[in-house]
């Protein structure tokens, strides 16, 4: 029974401002459209290339050997690294590439399905959870060449691998909220259109993608440290080089990466069904 | 009553409308240069907290209340602007009144487009799928009657093919063979029988009667298309500037909006060019329809005033349409016919006049177009003006047509009647 409509003895009532009782039910109930969209996500996402999925494979693995040229060459950072260089480059490019394209997607979707919104019922929020989604697979082929790599260069995990779900989880949670709070905001205001790119592009910068953030504390200092931790993906991006690379974890930095994409969840899902009555009237 | 599906109570739709941006969303900067404005604008402020001049309230949908009975097919009728699609929106939980309370006991699906979400790059199959998905059918649901679909939109062949390869004909067909085969107790339809061939229409308009009659199914359609409310609807709600008129059966709901319609007409009986971009050696300056309806009978009697570069000889046709948009007549004067139609360089100015026409009482929408030697079109005036046939000179006839009955736009006048055995 997994139809959304299936019981038929439950009366519907449409009012002004009547927040949804079952807003979460309802939720559930639709989630056979949400595998939908997300595979025609994916599906179209593969369809429409030439080289379909090896984009998956390209894509991550240029941007891993322009990094580690340009962070560990000509910025001299690889010197007295711990890692062979192009892991701590990928260990950070993982999540940084998943939370990116899952934001951009995320911010674009509700925009991008104008016409699904104005003409159907269903809870809004499946169509920046589908965006998500694809971005998820694009992370796990990204994560299958992290393996091969690990392989090719000998370099065994340690046992703290097991806790990685825990942070892949942490920034799906940040990009699910971020990506509601700014779709919501793009229906609104069209001009996160343009603001989702320039947060990206400065965020590569602040964000320890290319070098690993206890340089920052040498480099700097340990205020400072703190500080650059307030950006919640540098505590993502440390717990998954503590759990993949042995890293020492910066604590403060994790609690304030918690503590920022838990608030940020609730932001996105707050603004969102705040808003999401009048989608179709503004979209 | 255990009867009544839907209830419909007091339902309002306000939108605001913004005059100065043209766009339906805003900018991050218009919101903040307003409020910029707001603040530092001190003595405006209190006014413009009372009433802001550049936004304006409308409403789309004004208290409205009906009932509706299980089984019955319900048609909702009236002119652009009237709140049927905000009805609809809201009837599908697309957007939310302003106020009143609707009831819906049922599982009701919308059909606001046909082919929503379809994807081009998807294959026929894979359409089927996601479409019904977000009509609301469940996979397994699709998977029982998917050969019955196909079937239904007969593209068999191509279920492989990216819907991007399909003729239209074969998209629109496909897109609503999913939707004919939603199975809801309560079916929502927007204008989507204009689109397909007319002989898919047929079978699609018979599908969903079929299952209205056999199963009970409740239907609530929108459409211009008044042949097919009178096909399909038991009943009629004829809506007019957000208000409801009336509910009643489907011939005295139609018979009551054709006949309002026509006392809301635009007249424009006189038509004069306001601005000409392009170099034409001829074209038309002025038209005027002479509008006398004392007379028992109608004659076209136009006025035109024609500028040409040089000496030529031309033709007028003269095109009719009533008041559903429908062309009814055409009319040809050629130099053939009259030599007076020479033009001099300068401006000509000609007065033309019909035989008396035998046309139903309604509104009438002539066209006008000059041509060169039969076929070259030299100006074409579309709708150029708009007249209506009141009750004026019925008064002095025996009986009068109506558009409004649906029997057509002009009357046949018999002659004679001989008996021949």
């Amino acid at each position: 029974m997994s139809n959304p409509h299936a019981n038929t003895n439950v009366e519907l009532v449409i009012e002004a401002g009547r927040s949804e009782k079952n807003y979460w039910n309802d939720l559930w109930r639709y989630r056979e459209l949400f595998y939908i969209l997300s595979w025609r996500d994916i599906k179209v996402r593969y369809k429409q290339t030439t080289l379909g999925a090896a984009w998956g494979i390209i894509r991550p693995l240029l941007t891993m050997i322009i990094f580690s040229l340009v962070f560990g060459r000509v910025a001299n950072l690889a010197k007295n690294s711990a890692y062979p260089y192009p892991l701590l480059v990928f260990t950070g490019l993982l999540p940084w590439q998943f939370f990116s394209s899952a934001l951009s997607d995320a911010g674009n979707s509700l925009i991008g399905n104008t016409s699904l919104i104005s003409k159907v019922y269903f809870p809004r929020m499946i169509i920046p959870a589908s965006a998500v989604i694809t971005s998820l697979v694009d992370f796990a082929i990204s994560f299958g060449i992290l393996v091969v790599m690990m392989l090719f260069l000998h370099f065994p995990p340690s046992a703290r691998i097991m806790f990685l779900p825990f942070f892949v989880l942490l920034s799906l949670l940040l990009s699910v909220g971020l990506g509601l709070y700014l779709t919501a905001l793009n229906v609104k205001y069209r001009d996160f259109r343009y603001i989702i790119p320039f947060i990206l592009q400065i965020g590569i910068y602040v964000t320890p993608v290319g070098y690993s953030s206890n340089r920052i504390a040498t480099q700097f200092s340990e205020t400072f440290r703190f500080w650059y931790s307030l950006n919640p993906i540098v505590g993502i991006i440390d717990g998954f080089r503590w759990s993949i690379l042995g890293e020492p974890l910066y604590m403060p930095g994790f609690i304030s990466s918690l503590v920022m994409t838990l608030g940020f969840i609730w932001l996105g899902i707050w603004y969102f069904r705040k808003t999401e009555k009048g989608f179709a009237d503004k979209i | 009553m255990s009867d009544t599906i839907i209830k419909v109570e007091g339902l309002s739709k306000r939108y605001i409308i913004g005059h100065e941006t043209q766009e339906r969303y805003l900018t991050l900067r218009d919101t903040v240069a307003g409020r910029a404005k707001k603040i530092f604008s001190f003595p405006s402020r209190l006014k413009s907290q009372k009433k802001d001049p550049s936004k304006e309230e409308f409403w789309a949908l004004k208290n409205i209340d009906f009932e509706i009975k299980k089984g019955e097919r319900v048609g909702i009728i009236g002119r652009n602007g009237a709140g049927k699609s905000t009805l609809l929106k809201i009837l599908s939980r697309i957007t939310e009144p302003s106020s009143g309370r609707i009831n819906i006991r049922g599982r009701a699906a919308s059909l606001l487009e046909v082919g929503t979400g379809f994807h081009p790059e998807l294959s026929g199959r894979e359409n089927i799928y996601l479409n019904g998905a977000i009509l609301g059918m469940s996979r397994a649901e699709i998977r029982l009657k998917f050969d019955e679909i196909v079937s239904f939109a007969e593209v068999e062949k191509f279920l492989d093919t990216p819907v991007k390869r399909y003729s239209s004909g074969m998209y629109v067909r496909l897109a609503f063979s999913v939707a004919a085969h939603l199975e809801p107790e309560i079916l929502i339809v927007d204008e989507v029988l204009a689109v397909g061939d007319a002989q898919f229409q047929k079978k699609s308009l018979g599908k969903m009667e079929d299952v209205s009659r056999n199963e009970g199914r409740t239907i609530i359609l929108v459409s211009h298309n008044m042949a097919a409310i009178k096909g399909l609807c038991t009943d009629a709600i004829f809506l007019h500037k957000g208000e409801k008129v009336l509910q009643g059966n489907v011939y005295e709901s139609l018979e009551k909006y054709l006949s309002f319609d026509q006392t809301e007409l635009n007249r424009e009986t006189r038509w004069k060019r306001e601005k000409f971009f392009p170099p034409k050696n001829i074209y038309v300056q002025e038209a005027e329809l002479i509008d006398d309806q004392t007379k028992d009978k109608f004659s076209l009697l136009v006025n035109l005033k024609i500028y040409s570069s040089s000496s030529a000889r031309i033709g007028v046709n003269f095109r009719i349409k009533d008041g559903m948009g429908f062309p009814i007549a055409l009319g040809c004067v050629h130099y053939d016919h009259s030599e007076k139609l020479t033009l001099e360089p300068g401006d000509n100015e000609f007065a033309i006049s019909s035989f008396p026409l035998n046309m139903a009482i309604g509104a009438y929408k002539l066209s006008i177009e000059i041509v060169f030697s039969g076929s070259e079109v030299l100006d074409t005036l579309e709708d150029c003006i708009q007249f209506e046939l009141n009750n004026e000179g019925l008064a002095k006839r025996k009986y009068g047509l109506m558009q409004s009955w649906g029997y057509g736009s002009t009357e046949i006048i018999f002659s004679d009647v001989k008996r021949t055995n």
